[in-house]
């Protein structure tokens, strides 16, 4: 067989199968939904993952320092102070928060904006963020400069950010693990989904499957037509999960940017990337094919012709 | 072309349908078989056409013993043969050209092949220009005409009938055998299971008559049963 007639009968069965697919719009389209639903899901949370990784980014690498000075030390103290700790090698930045900076911002963005009107004062004190230089940042010179400003007898307590930053990398494990564990399932789901819509065809098609090998059609040729309407299948969900996605970007994409901006943050909801795309409708189509497979493989070799 | 040599089927529900049947069958023959129905006509078509496998004995069809033909060469065996069928067996969905090619789409022929075999085909059973046409849309005898075309479509070098006039009046009867004679005029070995006696004594040259699975008369064959084979 030529390769272009070997070519020519793909197109043909991939014709047929797009054929009938067409011919019975709303069982076709119930079944994409539902592959749709189930690809779209771990999707959306790969979506989660990415976005919140991004988000987060800025600081998730950095591991910055907390140093709040006491309650008693007046601000231009507190600007020596930060020029002091801004001279020394293995700092990267100082950012001196005074407290009135510090309360206008806990005012606007904690929710508590009436209650703090009733404190006679300022409860807050000075703050100093001290972000380490990169090539410092291990856990001993983090520890080293920890000492150091604890050493000041203007300072209150000094926090290391890493506690949250592990905690919210870990959080970030968690949800991948369950992404993986959701993707298999789902997965499986999508199989089982194009397998029965499969099985229920080959039976509609009983007679002409008899009649084609009859004929002297092959395992191969009688099964080709259903592997192409699996492939179909999986395409298409793929397709629509990626609509469904498309949708759920546009939707949340005005309430996470007034949410980052409650946070100081300018972010804006990530789409699926190009990578992202190319695995869903990969994936699809791996999901939809392999289902016919195994579908096909079972129920195509129990049907032989009876004269 | 054909042995049965000491061939017996017992089909799962426990009927003998034949039992120690032996006959050789020669290239470019055309043989009938003959008996009351179920005993065992359509059983020797069935073998042949490897729809069935024998229980006991050999049944070796050009030169090949389907005893021991693997599962993956089955369908590469069939397009060997062209079948006909009482009740045609045509696609019922598809227009006439479809159930034609269907033999030759399964084989990997190209279109523009299979275009002009189907066309010289449907010409030979009188039905060019009915391509476009539903089965259902026709009468019985084109329906079987339409059957015939499809099963020598791809001039498969054996072409085996199970009771094909089974449905048709006795003209019809006449012509459909009339065609099975011109294909045996091209070398085509036909087989005939058929129970219309007019029919069978007009066109046979040979006719094998079988009774309670058993052969009982072997009229007209040039070799005594399997002893030349073996």
């Amino acid at each position: 067989m030529s390769l272009a007639i070997a070519s020519g009968r793909h197109l043909q069965a991939l014709l047929g199968s797009l054929g009938r697919l067409v011919r019975s719009p709303l069982a076709t389209l119930l079944t994409l939904l539902v592959i749709a639903l189930a690809l779209s899901l771990p999707t959306a949370l790969r979506l989660f993952v990415s976005n919140a990784q991004a988000a987060t980014g800025n600081f998730a690498d950095a591991i910055d320092l907390s140093v709040f000075l006491k309650t008693d030390v007046p601000l231009v103290k507190a600007q020596q102070l930060a020029q002091a700790a801004q001279r020394r090698q293995d700092v990267g930045s100082v950012l001196l928060i005074p407290a009135d900076k510090g309360l206008e911002d806990f005012r606007t963005y904690s929710g508590f904006g009436d209650a703090l009107v009733a404190l006679k004062e300022n409860p807050l004190p000075h703050v100093l963020h001290v972000r380490p230089r990169a090539e410092t940042s291990s856990t001993a010179a983090l520890q080293a400069l920890r000492s150091y400003f604890t050493a000041w007898p203007e300072v209150e307590l000094v926090q290391v950010d890493s506690e949250w930053v592990m905690r919210f990398n870990a959080i970030l494990e968690v949800l991948r693990r369950l992404l993986l564990i959701a993707a298999v399932l789902l997965g499986v789901g999508v199989l089982a989904v194009v397998g029965n819509t499969i099985r229920l065809e080959i039976s509609a098609r009983r007679a002409e499957i008899e009649v084609t090998k009859l004929v002297g059609g092959s395992n191969a040729f009688v099964r080709r037509p259903f592997l192409y309407t699996g492939v179909l299948y999986g395409l298409g969900g793929a397709l629509l999960a990626w609509g469904i996605i498309a949708i759920t970007v546009a939707v949340l994409g005005e309430p996470v940017a007034t949410l980052a901006r409650l946070y100081g943050s300018r972010y804006l909801l990530r789409g699926p990337s190009a990578t992202d795309i190319g695995f869903l409708l990969g994936a699809g189509v791996m999901l939809g094919w392999l289902g016919a497979w195994i579908s096909a493989a079972r129920h195509l070799r129990s049907i032989e012709p009876r004269a | 072309m054909i042995v049965f040599d000491r061939v017996s089927k017992r089909y799962p529900n426990g009927r003998d349908a034949l039992s120690n049947v032996s006959f050789s069958i020669h290239t470019g023959e055309m043989v009938f078989l003959t008996g009351r129905s179920g005993a065992g006509k359509s059983t020797v078509l069935k073998l042949i056409a490897l729809l069935e496998r024998p229980t006991r004995g050999a049944v070796m069809v050009a030169g090949r013993n389907t005893q021991t033909l693997k599962a993956r060469h089955v369908a590469a065996f069939r397009r060997h043969i062209g079948v006909v069928f009482q009740d045609h067996k045509l696609l019922a969905d598809r227009p006439v050209y479809d159930n034609v090619a269907l033999p030759l789409a399964v084989a990997a022929t190209p279109l523009k092949e299979i275009d002009r075999r189907v066309r010289a085909a449907l010409d030979q059973v009188g039905l060019l220009g009915k391509e476009g046409v539903l089965p259902l849309e026709l009468s019985v005898g084109e329906q079987q005409r339409v059957g015939i075309a499809r099963a020598v479509v791809s001039k498969p070098p054996l072409l085996i009938a199970d009771e094909p006039t089974g449905n048709l009046d006795p003209d019809l009867s006449l012509e459909v055998m009339r065609l099975f004679r011109r294909f045996q005029d091209v070398g085509v070995t036909v087989v005939i299971a058929s129970h219309d006696h007019m029919l069978v004594h007009e066109f046979a040259q040979r006719v094998i008559v079988l009774e309670n699975g058993q052969v009982q008369g072997d009229a007209g064959d040039p070799l005594p049963s399997v002893l030349a084979y073996r």
